[in-house]
């Protein structure tokens, strides 16, 4: 089966990002949840600055029974809209592969709640900034990593495919047959990464990565993560990459980025706290600190974080 | 007796405008606000709110101008006490300097200047309304005695409690005034690093998700503080909670907050960082201070 046709659900920097570059090749329809949102990237296209530039031509409908018959539904939501999203595709495009893409875990359940697609997990370490409805920056051109949904049928030449597609579309992408290393590695590195930043209001630099003196922030970053390894190791989970490795590669990329004129990248965690909105901390310390207790790992210091973060969170609202 | 108070803020205005009022002590005040100095000696200190009063005082920016004292009171933020030390320890050559600071290790590093040193922990606060002036917010007890490693007198740290008590301020002279120090220091490392991290007000803190944070926090404390031989005097989560009731300080914004907030360097490494040092010292870890140390540290970067 070719992909024809592509569904994307949430219109934020992530599924703009996916939208825009996926028109390129094949036909995309966009579901948002506004109305004036849909009639603007209907009118004007969807524009990506950045790493490329270019505008894409798209459909879009805030009506779910309006959707054409799709070969892929890519939910971009955040985590917390994702239950409404799933529920709004209940009984819709029958032929399509949801594709989820949400920080944490569990993502997958929540859309199986909802309909019998063969399911697809996927992680992407790309980045942006929305400029608005209908301008998108793409500012980390890093890879989108995506396998079978792990315990179902979901057959992986699909995923292949999907991958294809992508990497076609200009962005970066990898299958895997098994992503659950791929997604701890991820979650360790986001549940530390995310709330060091939201608690210190650092954007991920050099400090995230400084071990040399006592005090210095790399120490607890390390601390977190080796926590985090520690729960993923109960899990039986062998880790894809170290997420130490990980921070240490991003901020010295970051380092490169800031050289050149660049911002450094702020967390998304950091930019929702910024924005006094509500972070993703119960789907990303959350699903950690909830696994942890399932299989009895002790986390004290991402308990911590997980507490630090819903209060910093209440105390802006 | 001559007193020099070494860094007139609040808390130290409160003291040296109050030891101003006894015929038998002569106050002088080192403050390097020029603003401030210039006022207090032009229309004495004044405090108003919780006492009314204005203290003759002679306040000074150069250390040099300063007489030999009997006793220093040292009420700097932490991270200007040895500034502060280094440059006023020739007055106190005979003298015996007590500090009143916020945290642990303000003593270590007074002893490191003067000979005969008074651990100090007082309860008063304030806040500065204009040069010469400070709001005198709440009232409260203060403990002294000997540092151990370089101690003054007792004979002293009785007279200096004797003259803060009869100018208004109960002061007790104990033999061990860890006890008062390391409750004090418990109660405000999670009070302080959590407001500064969160926004939140103490009382906001006493509540869920914080509570639980902040009775392991202090757990940490205790563990500490248990392991150099201190008996508390009271319990820090008792004075905690007390402090929470909205009629006491649940809307009261913790100093580190305040100072997070304004983009100024905050105490964190005589509070949180404090715990941690003095826990690595005598064998305990307190890997949830540890963190709020880093955390504090990284904000402190990101504001100033």
């Amino acid at each position: 089966m070719a992909i024809q046709r592509v569904c994307v659900v949430g219109a934020g920097v992530i599924g703009s990002l996916y939208a825009a570059h996926i028109a390129e090749r094949v036909e995309v329809w966009v579901l948002t949840r506004r109305e004036s949102h849909a009639r603007e990237l209907v009118e004007n296209g969807l524009r990506v600055s950045g790493k490329h530039d270019f505008t894409a031509r798209l459909s879009a409908t805030t009506d779910p029974a309006a959707l054409p018959d799709v070969d892929l539904a890519i939910v971009a939501t955040k985590a917390p809209d994702l239950e409404e999203a799933a529920r709004r595709l209940e009984r819709r495009i029958p032929d399509a592969t949801v594709m989820t893409i949400q920080n944490g875990l569990g993502a997958e359940e929540v859309v199986r709640a909802h309909g019998d697609w063969p399911l697809v997990s996927a992680i992407t370490f790309m980045a942006g900034v929305r400029h608005s409805d209908v301008h998108v920056e793409y500012e980390l051109d890093t890879e989108t990593w995506l396998g079978p949904y792990a315990g179902t049928e979901t057959p992986y030449e699909l995923v292949e495919e999907i991958a294809s597609l992508l990497v076609d579309s200009g962005l970066r992408a990898r299958a895997f047959p098994d992503l659950r290393p791929a997604q701890w590695s991820k979650l360790i590195f986001n549940a530390t990464v995310n709330t060091v930043a939201a608690l210190t209001d650092l954007p991920h630099v050099s400090q995230f990565a400084a071990v040399g003196r006592p005090g210095d922030l790399g120490l607890l970053v390390r601390d977190l993560m080796d926590e985090g390894k520690r729960v993923a190791a109960a899990a039986g989970i062998e880790l894809h990459e170290d997420p130490w490795e990980m921070n240490v590669l991003a901020v010295r990329r970051g380092e490169t980025a800031a050289a050149a004129g660049h911002y450094a990248h702020v967390p998304s965690m950091l930019q929702d706290v910024r924005s006094r909105r509500p972070t993703e901390v119960d789907f990303i310390t959350g699903s950690l600190v909830r696994e942890a207790e399932r299989l009895g790992v002790p986390v004290p210091l991402h308990t911590a974080m997980y507490r630090l973060v819903k209060a910093r969170e209440a105390a802006s609202r | 007796m001559r007193i020099c108070v070494v860094g007139c803020g609040a808390v130290g205005s409160i003291f040296a405008a109050n030891l101003a009022q006894l015929d038998d002590v002569e106050v002088w005040a080192y403050d390097l606000w020029a603003e401030h100095v210039e006022a207090i000696n032009e229309h004495g200190l004044r405090l108003s709110g919780a006492g009314d009063l204005v203290g003759r005082v002679r306040a000074t920016t150069t250390a040099q101008d300063l007489p030999a004292c009997d006793f220093g009171i040292v009420a700097t933020k932490s991270m200007h006490t040895s500034a502060a030390l280094g440059a006023t320890a020739p007055a106190f050559r005979d003298g015996a300097v007590c500090s009143v600071q916020n945290g642990a290790g303000n003593e270590e590093l007074i002893a490191e200047h003067v000979a005969e040193v008074i651990r100090g922990t007082t309860f008063p606060a304030g806040h500065v309304v204009e040069p010469g002036h400070v709001g005198w917010d709440t009232k409260g007890d203060t403990h002294i005695g000997p540092f151990e490693p370089s101690p003054a007198p007792m004979e002293k740290v009785e007279a200096l409690a004797d003259a803060c008590t009869r100018a208004g301020l109960p002061t007790q002279a104990l033999e061990d005034a860890r006890g008062a120090q390391w409750r004090k220091l418990i109660f405000n490392a999670a009070s302080n690093a959590i407001a500064a991290l969160t926004g939140l007000t103490h009382g906001q803190i006493a509540e869920p998700p914080t509570r639980e944070l902040a009775w392991r926090v202090m757990a940490e404390g205790r563990a500490v503080s248990d392991a150099q031989g201190i008996t508390l005097d009271t319990s820090p989560e008792e004075l905690f909670d007390y402090a929470a009731r909205k009629e006491v300080a649940y809307d009261h914004k913790p100093s580190m907050l305040q100072d997070v907030e304004a983009g100024r360097e905050t105490e964190i490494d005589f509070l949180n960082g404090a715990v941690v040092s003095f826990g690595e010292r005598h064998g305990v870890d307190a890997p949830l201070n540890r963190a709020l140390t880093a955390l504090v540290k990284g904000l402190e970067r990101s504001r100033t």
